[in-house]
C-alpha cells in the first residue's frame, strides 16, 4: 500500500500540471489493498447542494467561526439563489453533531500514525469520489475565494473544504500532497479529475474544458445500487432516493433447498419477524381461549387450530407488504430488479434474472445488504428432508410432530408457537439456550416452554435424517448422537425443522473481485464505524456486519444513517450499543444493554448490583396461570449509573 | 376462599376485641398525651394504596405504627375490605373485567388465525365476577396479612379527629376507641360522587363501588358521565356483549381552552358536575390527556357498539313496575326530552374525597372550600404541622396508585428515615383501561402550547395498525367507510421545538448546528398495550429525553412500542401520518 502510493501520487502529479486532468479512480486501485482501520471517525463533508461554497460545519467546527472566517461565503442568505437548489437538499443539509465536537478527518484512536494517514487517504478519495466538485480551500486566502466565486457564478455546488478550520488540515494537506503532487490551496476536483489550482481552474475555464468537465455526467449508471432488498437495503436505497439520488435496488431470492421463495422485502417480512409475530400472536391466541373461560366466556368444546387458515391469512398479509415494498420503491423513483447481483469489476455488477439473462450495470457507490440464510447441518438427508424458518411459515400443511434442531431464539420461538397450536414438539439442543443472551433468562424462557409442553433433548446432534413416508407431512427418521458420549438415539417426526444459525450471503456476490474482505470464517463483512468496508465506494448493513446486531430495526436505521452520511449532510453514526430487542418465546423475554454474564466479565462482580424481582401479572391470576415464573432483573454498576436491564415478561 | 375469608373474620374479631380493652387502658393518656407519652409514632387514617404503604415503610423503619380503615357502604350497601378504591372498586377488578372484555376481542380473532371457535360466544357475568371478586378477596388478605408481618396494628373502625394528636375510631358496632399519635397522615381517598339533585338517582343509580360487586349482570346498562371511569367501564360492559349506552353533556371547546389555563380548583368542580369529557375529569389529574387523543377513544368505543348520547343531561330516574328503569333527559342540542328503559344507571360524575366525617377542623387541618379536598405542601404537610396528607383526598394531586404509593412511601421515610427526598408529580405516567387503551406521560397538546406557546411547541404524530390487528382484519372495514382516515390507533410525541427554528423553517446551517434538544414534553399513546408502553417511555422522558434522543433509539420489531421511535412527522408538516411499511 504505502508502495504504491507514491506512484499513484507522482502520476496524479504529474497530470496536475497540464490543463487536461488525470482522472482518480479514487480508492478504487489503493482500496483493494488498503488495510481495514479501527475507529474510524465519520465522512466529514456534507454536500452543502444549497450552500455553495460554505464550508461543512463539521470541518469547520463551529459554524459561527465559518462565517466569521470565510466573509465573502454567500452564506445561508444567498443560499437560495443557487439554481440547483432543491427543497430536500436544504434539509438535508442540516448536521446535527452535538456543539462544540470538532469533527476530524482522522480517526481520533489511530492504532498507529500510518494507518491513520492510510484512513484520511481513503475519506478523502471517497470525498473526491462522489462529490462533482471538491475545492480544497484557505478561508483565508484570496485565490481560493476567486475559485468560489467562480464556481459560484456557474451556479455549481460544490463541497468546500477549509483546511485551516478543520482539525486535521495540516494533515489533509499532506495526503493531498501526496495524491496530487500540489501543495497549495486551492485544490480542486472536478468530476473526479484533479484539475489544479486556481490559475489552471480559470485556464480550463477560459478554454471551455472545465464546462465540459463539469457536463460530463458521472461515468456510472447510478450513484448507488444496493445488493439485497431487505430491511436495511429498502431503508438506505429510499433514503437515497429521497435526497435525491439516482439508485437501483438488486434483489434476488434464491429459492431454498425446499424450493420455498418469496418477494421484495427480506427475512423480516417473509421469513422472519412478521410471519414469526403472527404466529405467535396465533399461539398466544390459543393460552387466551384457554384464558377466556375463566373470565365467563363460555364454550366447552375442544378448540381446533387449522394450519391453513392460519398460514393462509399469513401469507396474504406478507404479499399486501411484499406489494407496499414494490410500490414505495416507484414512488421514490427508485429502480427495483428482481435479479441476483454480483461484483464483476470495481463499480460495476452483473445482475442475473430468473431466466438467466445478464445485465451489467454500474454505480459510484454500493451498499452490500444481502442478509443471511439458515444454516444446515451437512449430515446425510438434511437438504433433501428438513425444512428450515424460510420454508416454516409458507408451508403448505401442518408440520405435525416436529423436531426442532437448535437452541437459537428463532429455534424456541418456533418451537414456541408450534406447541401453541397443540403439536408435538422436541428441542434438541447441543449445548446450551440462546447463546449471547442472559442465561439466567434464557433458563427461565427454556423450562416455561417445558412446562408448555415442548419437550427437550439435551446434548444431542442429528447425524443422519432419512424418510420413512412420503407426505405432507411425511414421517422421517433421525438418529442423533450425543455430544458427550457415544449415545445414539433414533427418533420419528412428521418434520424436523432446522434452526441452528443462519451464514451471510457474502461468498457468491463476487466481493473477492473487487478484494472487498470478509472473515473467512463467519462469512461476515467488516467495516468501520460508518459502515464502509475496506473498498471505500462499498458499505455493508444489516445482517452480514461482523459483529453487529442481527436485527431488522438495526439495519433500518444504519440503512437510513448510511445514505444522510453518503448523500445528505449527516455526520450521525450508528450507534449499535443498548440496542433492545424480544424473543417472542411463549414467555416472551425482552431486553437491553449486557447479560448478567457480560456485566460481571466487564464491570466485575463486586461491582455490580442486581436488582430483581418475580411477578405475576394481574391477567394471569384470575386465569389461574402460574405464579413466580414472570421475572425482571435490572443490572446497575453500584458505583455508576445502571446500564443493563433483563426482563421475562408476558404481554397479551 | 371461604375458609380464607372465615379467617380473616376471625382475625378481625380479635382485633376489635381486644382493643377496646386497652384503648381504655390509654384514654387519660391520650386526651393532651404528649410527645413519647402517645400509643403511636405514625397513625395512618384510610387503608388504601398509600396509607397502607406509608403505614407500611413506617414499621419498617422501625416505628410504631397503627392503620385505621372502615368502609362505609355505598347507597346500595356493597362493602369491601382492606385495600382502598385501587384494590377493591378500582383499578384491580376494573383492569381484569378490561381484560375479560379484551378476550372477547381475541376470541373473536381466533378464527382468522385458524382457532375453530363457533361464534358467537356468550358470556357470563356471574362467573367473570366471581373469579374477579375472589382475587380481590385474596389481595385483601394478603394486606392484612402484610400488616400483621410487620406489626402495624389494624383497626375497622371510623375515625374523626379528636384533636391535633387523637382520633376518635367508631367500630361497626358502636364501640370506640380513641388513638393518639405523634404524627397522623389522612389517606381517606375518594368515593363516586352521586347528582343528588337527579330524581331517583340515588335509590336507583349505582356507582363504581357496585358495579364490580353485582351479582348479577347489569344488563341494559346506561352510563352516565364521560370520566375515564365512565368510559372505562362502558367499554368493558360493551366488550363483554352488554348493550351499553354512555350519556355525556359536551362542554364547548372554548369553554374546555378557557378553563384549561386556569388550573384552578373551580375547574376539577365543574368538570366532575358536568360530567364532561374525559379529559375534563383527568384535568384533576395535574397533567390533562389530549382532546384529539379522547375523541379517538370514544370513536373507537362507538364504532364497537357503545352508544353515545352527547350534549345530554339526565333529569329523572324512576323504576318501572317490570323493575326496569326509565331514565328521562335533556337533550340541548335539540332542547327536546328524551327516555329510554335500562336494567342499570351507572354514575360517573366524578369523585368527591372522604373528609366530611374527618372532623378535620377539630385538628384545624385546611380544606378546599370549593372540593373540600385537604391543602397540603409539597412535604404533604397540612396546616397542621405533623399531619400530613396522601392519595386521592389531596388538593391538586393525581388521583393515581401508584403516585400515593409513591408519596407514602417517601413521606414514611422523611418522617422516620432521614430522607429528603420528596415525592415529584411531575411527568407521572398513567394509561386509561378503555377498549382502545389510551397512554400519556406529560403534557396533553392543549397544555404545551398554552405553557410554551404554538410557536415552540412541535408536535409529531403517526396512526399505525397493530401487526396483530392485519391478519383478523380488525377495524379494516372502518377504515374503507370513513375515508381512510380511521384509525385503529394513534399516537403523539409533544416536544419542544427550539426558539427560532419555527421562523427558520429552512434551516440553515447555523440553526441545525446548535443541534436542537426539543425536549419531549409530551407522549401520548393510543393501541394495545397502551399501559406497558408508556410505562418503559416514562423513564426517558423522566430522564428529559429530547426529540433527537428518541429518534436515536431503535425499535423492538415488530411492537406497537417501536412506532414511537419511528415518529418522523409533525403535526405543523401536514403531512399524513398514517404508517405504511415497516
Amino acid at each position: 500500500m504505502r508502495g504504491a502510493v507514491p506512484g499513484a501520487g507522482a502520476e496524479l502529479g504529474a497530470g496536475a500540471g497540464r490543463a487536461a486532468a488525470s482522472r482518480i479512480r479514487a480508492g478504487v486501485e489503493r482500496g483493494q489493498q488498503g488495510q481495514r482501520l479501527p475507529h474510524l471517525s465519520p465522512v466529514l463533508v456534507p454536500p452543502p447542494s444549497a450552500f455553495p461554497f460554505v464550508s461543512g460545519p463539521g470541518l469547520a467546527g463551529s459554524e459561527s467561526e465559518i462565517l466569521e472566517q470565510s466573509p465573502k461565503s454567500p452564506g445561508p442568505g444567498k443560499a437560495g439563489d443557487a439554481p440547483n437548489r432543491r427543497p430536500g437538499h436544504i434539509l438535508g443539509a442540516r448536521v446535527e453533531s452535538p456543539p462544540g465536537r470538532r469533527a476530524r478527518l482522522a480517526s481520533p484512536r489511530p492504532s498507529s500514525s500510518s494507518e491513520a494517514r492510510e484512513e484520511l487517504r481513503r475519506r478523502l478519495l471517497g470525498l473526491i469520489e462522489r462529490s462533482r466538485v471538491v475545492i480544497f480551500s484557505k478561508s483565508y486566502c484570496p485565490h481560493s475565494t476567486r475559485v468560489k466565486e467562480l464556481f459560484s457564478s456557474l451556479g455549481v455546488e460544490c463541497y468546500v473544504l477549509e483546511l485551516d478550520q478543520a482539525d486535521d488540515g495540516a494533515k489533509i494537506q499532506e495526503v493531498l500532497l501526496e495524491i496530487t503532487n500540489q501543495k497549495t490551496v486551492p485544490n480542486i476536483f472536478v468530476n473526479k479529475v484533479h484539475v489544479g489550482g486556481c490559475d489552471q481552474t480559470f485556464q480550463a475555464y477560459q478554454s471551455g474544458s472545465l464546462q465540459k468537465l463539469l457536463q460530463e455526467d458521472s461515468a456510472y449508471d447510478y450513484d448507488l445500487i444496493v445488493i439485497g432488498g431487505g430491511s436495511g437495503g429498502l431503508s438506505c436505497a429510499k433514503e437515497a432516493a429521497i435526497l435525491g439520488k439516482k439508485v437501483m435496488v438488486l434483489d434476488f431470492v434464491v429459492p431454498s433447498p425446499q424450493g420455498t421463495s418469496w418477494g421484495l422485502g427480506g427475512t423480516c417480512v417473509n421469513v422472519g419477524c412478521i410471519p414469526k409475530k403472527l404466529m405467535h400472536q396465533a399461539a398466544l391466541l390459543g393460552q387466551a381461549l384457554h384464558d377466556s373461560r375463566k373470565f365467563g366466556w363460555e364454550y366447552n368444546q375442544q378448540v381446533k387450530h387449522s394450519w391453513e387458515t392460519m398460514t393462509k391469512a399469513i401469507q396474504n398479509h406478507i404479499r399486501s407488504l411484499n406489494f407496499g415494498y414494490g410500490l414505495s420503491l416507484r414512488e421514490k423513483a427508485v429502480a427495483y430488479v428482481n435479479s441476483y447481483g454480483e461484483f464483476v469489476e470495481h463499480h460495476k455488477i452483473k445482475a442475473t434474472n430468473k431466466k438467466g439473462q445478464e445485465t451489467y450495470y454500474t454505480a459510484a457507490q454500493f451498499v452490500i445488504a444481502t442478509g443471511e440464510r439458515p444454516r444446515y447441518l451437512g449430515i446425510q438427508g438434511d437438504k433433501e428432508y428438513c425444512i428450515t424458518s424460510d420454508d416454516l411459515f409458507s408451508l403448505p400443511y401442518c408440520p405435525g410432530k416436529t423436531l426442532v434442531v437448535g437452541a437459537s431464539y428463532v429455534a424456541l420461538e418456533c418451537a414456541g408457537f408450534l406447541a401453541g397450536f397443540g403439536l408435538d414438539v422436541t428441542v434438541m439442543v447441543r449445548s446450551i439456550l440462546l447463546r449471547g443472551f442472559d442465561q439466567e433468562m434464557a433458563e427461565k424462557v427454556g423450562s416455561y416452554m417445558e412446562q408448555h409442553g415442548v419437550k427437550f433433548l439435551w446434548k444431542f446432534i442429528p447425524v443422519m435424517v432419512q424418510q420413512l413416508e412420503k407426505g405432507s407431512p411425511g414421517k422421517l427418521k433421525v438418529l442423533a448422537k450425543s455430544t458427550e458420549g457415544t449415545e445414539t438415539i433414533e427418533g420419528v417426526y412428521n418434520t424436523v425443522l432446522l434452526a441452528i444459525g443462519r451464514d451471510s450471503c457474502t461468498r457468491k456476490i463476487g466481493l473477492e473481485k473487487i478484494g472487498v474482505k470478509i472473515n473467512e470464517k463467519s462469512g461476515k463483512i467488516p467495516v468501520n464505524d460508518v459502515e464502509q468496508t475496506n473498498v471505500p465506494y462499498v458499505y455493508a448493513v444489516g445482517d452480514i456486519l461482523e459483529g453487529k446486531p442481527e436485527l431488522t430495526p438495526v439495519a433500518i436505521q444504519s440503512g437510513k444513517l448510511l445514505a444522510r452520511r453518503l448523500f445528505g449532510a449527516s455526520l450521525e453514526k450508528c450507534d449499535y450499543i443498548n440496542v433492545p430487542t424480544t424473543v417472542f418465546t411463549p414467555l416472551e423475554y425482552g431486553c437491553c444493554g449486557l447479560s448478567e454474564e457480560k456485566a460481571i466479565e466487564v464491570y466485575k462482580k463486586e461491582n455490580l448490583e442486581i436488582y430483581h424481582t418475580l411477578f405475576w401479572p394481574l391477567e394471569w391470576t384470575v386465569a389461574g396461570r402460574e405464579n413466580n415464573t414472570c421475572y425482571a432483573k435490572i443490572i446497575c454498576n453500584k458505583f455508576d449509573h445502571c446500564f443493563c436491564s433483563s426482563l421475562v415478561c408476558f404481554y397479551c | 376462599m371461604a375458609a380464607m375469608a372465615a379467617g380473616l373474620r376471625g382475625l378481625g374479631g380479635r382485633f376489635r376485641w381486644r382493643m377496646p380493652a386497652v384503648a381504655g387502658g390509654v384514654r387519660g393518656a391520650a386526651q393532651g398525651a404528649v410527645a413519647g407519652q402517645r400509643d403511636y409514632d405514625l397513625l395512618v387514617i384510610g387503608g388504601g394504596s398509600g396509607g397502607l404503604a406509608c403505614a407500611k415503610e413506617a414499621a419498617q423503619l422501625g416505628r410504631k405504627v397503627a392503620v385505621v380503615d372502615y368502609v362505609e357502604p355505598s347507597p346500595r350497601g356493597t362493602r369491601w375490605g382492606l385495600g382502598g378504591t385501587c384494590v377493591n372498586v378500582g383499578c384491580i377488578p376494573k383492569k381484569l373485567m378490561h381484560q375479560a372484555a379484551l378476550l372477547g376481542g381475541l376470541i373473536r380473532d381466533a378464527p382468522h388465525y385458524g382457532w375453530e371457535v363457533a361464534q358467537p360466544v356468550p358470556h357470563d357475568w356471574r362467573k367473570m365476577a366471581e373469579a374477579v371478586q375472589n382475587h380481590v378477596k385474596s389481595l385483601n388478605w394478603g394486606h392484612r396479612v402484610q400488616l400483621h408481618d410487620r406489626k402495624v396494628k389494624y383497626f375497622n373502625v371510623k375515625a374523626g379527629f379528636v384533636d391535633k394528636h387523637t382520633v376518635r375510631g367508631v367500630a361497626k358496632g358502636g364501640k370506640e376507641i380513641l388513638l393518639s399519635a405523634d404524627h397522623i397522615v389522612i389517606a381517606t381517598g375518594g368515593r363516586p360522587r352521586y347528582p343528588a339533585h337527579i330524581e331517583g338517582a340515588l335509590e336507583y343509580g349505582i356507582t363504581s363501588d357496585d358495579i364490580f360487586w353485582l351479582k348479577e349482570s347489569p344488563g341494559k346498562t346506561l352510563v352516565v358521565g364521560a370520566s375515564y371511569v365512565a368510559l372505562e367501564c362502558a367499554g368493558f360492559l360493551t366488550g363483554i356483549g352488554l348493550d351499553v349506552t354512555v350519556m355525556m353533556r359536551s362542554i364547548p371547546l372554548r369553554g374546555f381552552d378557557q378553563l384549561f389555563k386556569e388550573k384552578s380548583l373551580v375547574k376539577i368542580e365543574v368538570w366532575s358536575c358536568h360530567c364532561g369529557d374525559i379529559k375534563h375529569s383527568m384535568a384533576a389529574t395535574k397533567e390533562a390527556p389530549c382532546r384529539q387523543m379522547s375523541s379517538l377513544v370514544t370513536e373507537h368505543m362507538a364504532s364497537h357498539g357503545t352508544r353515545f348520547l352527547r350534549g345530554c343531561t339526565p333529569s329523572q330516574v324512576r323504576r318501572l313496575l317490570d323493575g326496569q328503569l326509565q331514565v328521562t333527559w335533556e337533550d340541548h342540542t335539540t332542547g327536546k326530552e328524551g327516555t329510554g328503559t335500562f336494567n342499570t344507571v351507572l354514575w360517573a360524575v366524578g369523585r368527591v374525597p372522604d373528609t366530611r366525617s374527618l372532623n378535620l377542623e377539630k385538628a384545624g387541618v385546611d380544606t378546599s372550600p370549593n372540593t373540600q379536598k385537604i391543602l397540603v405542601d409539597s412535604r404533604e404537610a397540612t396546616s397542621v404541622p405533623h399531619i400530613y396528607a396522601i392519595g386521592d383526598v389531596v388538593e391538586g394531586r393525581p388521583e393515581l396508585t401508584p403516585t400515593a404509593v409513591m408519596a407514602g412511601r417517601l413521606l414514611a421515610q422523611r418522617l422516620f428515615g432521614g430522607s429528603s427526598d420528596l415525592m415529584d408529580y411531575d411527568k407521572v405516567p398513567t394509561t386509561v383501561f378503555t377498549p382502545l387503551e389510551y397512554g400519556c406521560v406529560g403534557l396533553s397538546e392543549e397544555e404545551a402550547v398554552a405553557r410554551h406557546g404554538q410557536e415552540h411547541v412541535e408536535v409529531y404524530h403517526a396512526h399505525y395498525k397493530p401487526l396483530e390487528f392485519t391478519v383478523p382484519g380488525r377495524d379494516a372495514s372502518q377504515c374503507y367507510v370513513k375515508a381512510g382516515c380511521r384509525v385503529d390507533a394513534a399516537w403523539t410525541l409533544l416536544t419542544q421545538s427550539p426558539p427560532g427554528l419555527a421562523a427558520e423553517m429552512f434551516g440553515f446551517q447555523m440553526v441545525c448546528l446548535r443541534e436542537p434538544p426539543q425536549p419531549v414534553l409530551g407522549l401520548h399513546f393510543l393501541g394495545p398495550n397502551a399501559g406497558e408502553v408508556t410505562q418503559g417511555f416514562a423513564l426517558g422522558i423522566k430522564c428529559g429525553a429530547s426529540y433527537v434522543q428518541v429518534m436515536q433509539t431503535v425499535g423492538i420489531h415488530p411492537t406497537c412500542s417501536e412506532e414511537v421511535v419511528k415518529l418522523r412527522i409533525s403535526k405543523r408538516s401536514g403531512l399524513d401520518p398514517t404508517v405504511t411499511g415497516c
